[in-house]
Formats: structure tokens, C-alpha cells, sequence
């Protein structure tokens, strides 16, 4: 079974990769597979751990029946099917836009604006202290939109434009090696787990 | 009216009690936030049936169309496929993601190969782009391709075997300027994000509710 | 048709066969390089490295297969790490496609180091929420996790008995492919003060500098090459290594392409 694994594996990464010649029904085959296993995959998790690991084991376990309260505002949320009824489905929405928004103001000011103000806060004795506390308000300045840039804002934003595109340039780098990186993973499973002709 | 006002108000009490809670973490306030936290997870795992649920009814509509059956059809019996093998694997071993299950057979021999060979041919676009695009037109393109060799060769280790200096200017760039630049831009985003939460607590922003 | 035009108009498929004959040629070769740690993932390291005996260190598994290659090299040496100085593991997932990997990588070398589930390690699985759960683990794990990824509850697990919240947790790992990392960092680094070192792609490894800066994280392990930088200091070749010859390779080749590319537009563009 594991030898018979191996060569489905193998041969579903070859008919993905059959898509770098032209499209072809066997890309379509594998591309439809994907999406219809994955659809199924979430559906199981589903279960498993919302339905079974946050609804039924604490009523199990610990007799926790208030979670039957949530449990109702979630199969409201399927409402949506029902074009006379979806409003309900608005009430659990509402719920989980209003906590998400509650965690991120506070989060958002606690977490990350006051210690990144706080790094930006460095004495100016070195040039790369002058360089990031400089970097920092450049690129803040780039994207200030309400007032006209003339003058010192304008030099200040096209500073900040060359400080973003080192950045950007920095991102871009790092972005093939990532994408190489996982063109490598499955070369690697192809020559070692398939055929085994490399031992890593 | 109860369809937009009941929303509307349930967003603002949860957000203000997510605001004062974070001040306030004593009970009741501090009970009311865990409380509200875990039924957020419960309501939020719900998401996905609806998800799900439109990809069924777009294929099943195309096979009764005619159009794509051969593939929709793969598509529905890949779905059920794993939604058998999952319920098999719970119902004889107690759980889907126990190891050795027909389930995880399938998630290691079909759902790995497709989804990390899907996103490797990024590699091979990247590199076409790269030839094809990245042009020093002016200024600012000319200092990101010059940011970007950089960075490539200071972080393999053949770049530095070229010039042993390679890796201290990559990590330099993205210590000083990229930092900084990067910095910039998600204090930017950051504010983005503080002044959407207000607008939606406050009902300014209603586009969640369509 | 001139040489640069026709260059210009390439076909496609052939820097596709570079790309592809440029990465399995070093590959079959097995040649290795040298590989020197960067100071973000000597941090990282030696944070681990620091912790006192049966600690517990929470892993969490924030990416699925499409990040595989990066991040599964960088668990493996971080739990050879852990598991080598008698560290305790308690793993979770944000991303329900990653349990499996997080399984596999867990159990694997678990099984190396001779440790018994339940008392050095436990898998708690996935559950929905997010942020939202992130920030209510800081009261107690329970609220969330009462069984582990096979539904055993974890009250029965020895070593889940002392671990109710981020207190009894020494450090976080998170081992990320997307934004999960900056909600551990804002929610439960920012509320909580707990310690963070973040193994992330390539792709999001610039996002995480700032962080690392500002001591919000205590270590940051960046695409393969951090991996391959990991799997050097604990001792452990593995995938890291194997690939970052090939990774060399095609960098350069992908450098030639913007120079031949920038060569043929400047010649164009002159002619006209």
C-alpha cells in the first residue's frame, strides 16, 4: 500500500507538472481532485473539531450545555441557504465582526503600534539608527495623501519611495527563494521517496 | 428594521466589551470576554459548511448542464471520498486524523503531491517573469533589481563563496532599510486596520452585513 | 526578426527546462556547501538552547503542504532540538491542514529520542478561532483544547496536568506561511508578554524583521536556507542542507535571466 501511495503521489505531481508544457485533461483531472479532496478534508475537520471538539466533548466531559447557545448561532449562519430567512445569518456575522473588530483596536495599538513606535525611538549615534528612525518616517511620509507635496514632503516621499523599493526589491529576493524552495521539495520526492536514486 | 438594527447592535456591544475588557479583565467583564472569545470559535467553524456548500451546488448545477461533467464528477467523488474515508476512519478508530487510517493514506498520497506541486510551478513563473518583466526602467526599478540580486546571492551559500561580504550586505539590507521601510508600511496598515474596527463597532461600516 | 527579439519572445517552456535542469542537476549530484548561520537563527537557537529541562515549549503549525518544503525541514530540527535537551512539546495547530504534518514530523522523531506521548509531548490538534482563541488560551487552555488531535482528553495526559495557559508555557514557536504569526505576536505576545521566535517562508520572512527589531520575537528562522541553517547548529542534516545547492543554482540562473532580459530591452530600445 505505501509502495502503491508512493506512485499516486508521484504521478499526481507529474500530471500537475504536465501544465508547464500546456493545459491538458490530465492537469484538469488532478486540479478537480485537489479541490474536491480539499473541500472534503474541511468538511471532516469540520466536524471533528468544531462539532465534535468544541460543541461535544465539553458536553461530554463537562457538561457544559451553554455551548449548545453558540452551537445554535453557528447552524444560523447556514441560513444563508434560505433566501427568506437569511437575515438570521446576520446575527451570528455581527457577533464575530464585532469581536474581531473589539480584539484588533485594542490589539492592533497595544501589540504592534506602541512597540514598533518604541523600536523606532533610537538615540541618532550611529548611521543605522539615522538610517531606520530616517527609513521609518520617509515611508510614512510616501503614503500621507492629504496635503499636496511640495517642498519638504516631496523630497521626504521620494526618499521614502527608495527605501520602499529596496524593500520591495529585499521581498523579491526572498520570494524566489521561496518559490525555488518548493520546486526543490518535490524534486526531492520524486528522486528520493519515488525512485530512489538520492538518499537525503 | 430588526434585520440591520439587531446586527448593528450586537456588533457594537460585543466590540465595546472586547474594548473595556481589555482594560477592565476583572469579573464580570473579564469572564463576559472569555465567554464571548469561546463562542467566537464555535460560530467562526460554522463558516466553512458555507463555503462547501457552494462548491457542491456549482458543480452539481454543471453536470446538469452538460458542461464539465467528466471533471465535476471528479470533483464531487474526490469530495466524497474523503468525507467516507474521514467518517470511516472516525467511526472504526475514534478519529480521522489518527495515523495509518485510509484518511491520512489519502491526505499523504494525494492531498500533499497535489497542493505542494501546485504551488511549485511558481518557481518556473517566477523565472519566466523575471526574464520577461523585471526591466530597469528608472531609478526606483534599477535599485530594486539591484536590492533583490543582493539579497539572492547574499543568502545562498555559493554567494558567499563569490564574495564573503554578500551575506553581511543581504542581512544588512534587511536589518536597516527593508526593516524600516517595512516598518513603515504596517504602522500604515496597522492604522488602516484601528480606524475599519471604530468605523464597524460604531455601525459606519456596514458592507459585513450584505 | 533580430537576435534580442527573438530572444525577447522566447518561448516560455525553455526557461522552464533551465529552471528545472538548473535544481535536479545538483540534486543528483548531492553536492553540499558550507552553510553559515545568520544571526536571526543563531537567536532563535540559542533561545531553545537556553531553556531550562522540562520546559515546555508550544509549537504551532500554522502552514499546510503548499509551505511543506520550507517549514517541515525547520520543525524537524526544531524538535530534534527540543527533544535533545529533554524539552516538553505541546503542539497545536491554526491551520487544519497542517495537523497531519505536524503529526508526522512530531511522531517521527519523537519516536528517535524514545519519548512518550502524553508525558514529554502531546498533540492538542486544531480548533477554530484564531485571534480569538489565541487571546482566550491566556486565561486556559481548556476553553479550547479538552481532548487532544484524537479526542483523548487531555486532563488524562501527565504532562498537561500543570498547563492551563502562556504561563506554563516557556516559549512559543510559531511556524508560519501566512498572517497567523503577527496575530501571535500582537494578541499573545503584546497581552501576554510571552516569549516568541517565529520560523516563517521565504516569502513573509522580510514581514517578521520588524518584530525581530523591536524584541518582539526572540528569533526568526527564514525560508529554507534558515532551515538548512537550523538543521547545521542542532547537528541534523536534512532537507534544509540537501537543497541549498540547488537553491544556489538557480538564484544564479534566475540573476542571469534579469541581466540577459535588461541586456535585450536596453538593445531593443536603443534601435528604436
Amino acid at each position: 500500500m505505501e509502495v502503491l501511495g508512493v506512485w499516486i503521489a508521484a504521478g499526481l505531481t507529474l500530471c500537475i507538472f504536465s501544465f508547464l508544457y500546456r493545459d491538458n485533461p490530465f492537469y484538469k483531472f488532478a486540479e478537480h481532485l485537489y479541490v474536491g479532496f480539499s473541500a472534503g478534508y474541511w468538511l471532516v475537520y469540520t466536524w471533528e473539531y468544531t462539532i465534535k471538539g468544541m460543541l461535544i466533548d465539553p458536553i461530554r466531559l463537562q457538561h457544559a450545555y451553554s455551548v449548545l447557545i453558540p452551537g445554535f448561532f453557528g447552524v444560523l449562519m447556514l441560513s444563508r441557504w434560505f433566501p427568506r430567512i437569511a437575515w438570521l445569518s446576520r446575527i451570528s456575522i455581527s457577533f464575530t465582526v464585532g469581536i474581531g473588530a473589539g480584539l484588533a483596536l485594542t490589539g492592533q495599538i497595544h501589540g504592534f503600534i506602541l512597540p514598533q513606535l518604541k523600536a523606532t525611538l533610537l538615540p541618532l549615534t550611529s548611521i543605522n539608527n539615522f538610517l531606520i528612525v530616517f527609513g521609518v518616517i520617509t515611508t510614512l511620509f510616501y503614503f500621507f495623501f492629504s496635503r499636496e507635496r511640495k517642498g519638504v514632503t516631496r523630497v521626504f516621499a521620494r526618499i521614502g519611495i527608495v527605501y520602499i523599493m529596496v524593500a520591495f526589491g529585499a521581498a523579491f529576493g526572498y520570494t524566489v527563494m521561496a518559490r525555488i524552495s518548493l520546486l526543490i521539495g518535490r524534486f526531492l520526492f520524486l528522486f528520493r521517496d519515488w525512485l530512489h536514486i538520492i538518499k537525503v | 428594521m430588526m434585520q440591520r438594527k439587531l446586527p448593528l447592535l450586537i456588533t457594537f456591544v460585543t466590540g465595546v466589551i472586547m474594548v473595556v475588557a481589555f482594560f477592565v479583565p476583572h469579573p464580570p467583564l473579564g469572564g463576559l470576554e472569555q465567554v464571548s472569545l469561546r463562542w467566537y470559535s464555535i460560530i467562526a467553524g460554522f463558516t466553512l459548511l458555507l463555503g462547501a456548500d457552494s462548491l457542491i451546488r456549482t458543480h452539481i448545477r454543471k453536470i446538469r448542464r452538460r458542461e464539465n461533467v467528466f471533471y465535476s464528477t471528479v470533483l464531487l467523488c474526490a469530495l466524497g471520498l474523503a468525507i467516507g474515508a474521514g467518517a470511516h476512519a472516525f467511526i472504526t478508530r475514534g478519529s480521522a486524523f489518527e495515523s495509518g487510517t485510509f484518511f491520512m493514506y489519502l491526505y499523504d498520497n494525494l492531498l500533499i503531491p497535489l497542493q505542494a506541486t501546485m504551488f511549485s510551478l511558481l518557481a518556473f513563473f517566477i523565472a519566466s517573469a523575471a526574464y520577461r518583466a523585471f526591466r530597469a526602467r528608472n531609478l526606483e526599478a534599477t535599485l530594486l533589481l539591484i536590492a533583490a540580486v543582493l539579497v539572492m546571492l547574499g543568502r545562498v551559500p555559493l554567494g558567499e563563496m563569490m564574495w564573503s561580504k554578500l551575506p553581511v550586505i543581504a542581512e544588512w539590507i534587511f536589518n536597516i532599510p527593508q526593516m524600516a521601510a517595512k516598518r513603515g508600511i504596517l504602522i500604515g496598515s496597522a492604522l488602516g486596520a484601528i480606524a475599519m474596527s471604530l468605523r464597524i463597532i460604531l455601525g459606519i461600516e456596514r458592507t459585513y452585513l450584505s | 526578426m533580430g537576435f534580442w527579439e527573438r530572444m525577447a519572445r522566447i518561448d516560455r517552456r525553455i526557461i522552464y527546462l533551465f529552471i528545472a535542469v538548473v535544481v535536479i542537476v545538483p540534486i543528483l549530484l548531492q553536492i553540499t556547501l558550507p552553510v553559515t548561520v545568520s544571526p536571526p537563527v543563531r537567536m532563535a537557537y540559542e533561545t531553545i538552547d537556553a531553556l531550562p529541562e522540562s520546559s515546555v515549549v508550544m509549537i504551532s503549525i500554522d502552514y499546510d503542504a503548499a509551505s511543506m518544503p520550507e517549514l517541515q525541514p525547520m520543525l524537524r530540527a526544531i524538535l530534534h532540538h527540543c527533544f535533545s535537551k529533554n524539552l516538553r512539546v505541546l503542539m497545536i495547530a491554526q491551520w487544519a491542514l497542517g495537523v497531519p504534518l505536524g503529526i508526522e514530523a512530531l511522531e517521527s522523531v519523537a519516536k528517535e529520542y524514545g519519548k512518550k506521548y502524553g508525558v514529554d509531548y502531546v498533540n492538542l490538534g486544531f480548533r477554530p478561532g484564531g485571534m480569538a482563541q489565541m487571546v482566550g488560551m491566556g486565561k486556559e487552555i481548556r476553553d479550547y483544547f479538552l481532548t487532544d488531535y484524537r479526542g483523548t482528553p487531555i486532563d488524562s495526559l501527565p504532562m498537561m496536568r500543570h498547563i492551563h495557559n502562556y504561563q506554563d508555557i516557556a516559549l512559543l514557536v510559531g511556524l508560519e506561511a501566512g498572517a497567523t504569526g503577527d496575530m501571535w505576536v500582537i494578541y499573545v505576545g503584546g497581552r501576554y508578554r510571552q516569549d516568541i521566535i517565529l520560523g516563517v517562508t521565504a516569502v513573509i520572512a522580510p514581514d517578521a524583521y520588524p518584530y525581530l527589531q523591536a524584541g518582539q520575537i526572540k528569533g526568526l528562522i527564514g525560508g529554507l536556507k534558515g532551515a538548512s541553517e537550523y538543521e547545521y547548529l542542532v547537528g541534523k542534516p536534512g532537507l534544509g542542507m540537501a537543497g541549498m545547492t540547488a537553491q544556489s543554482c538557480a538564484h544564479i540562473l534566475i540573476i542571469l535571466f534579469i541581466i540577459i532580459g535588461n541586456i535585450g530591452y536596453f538593445m531593443i530600445r536603443r534601435r528604436k
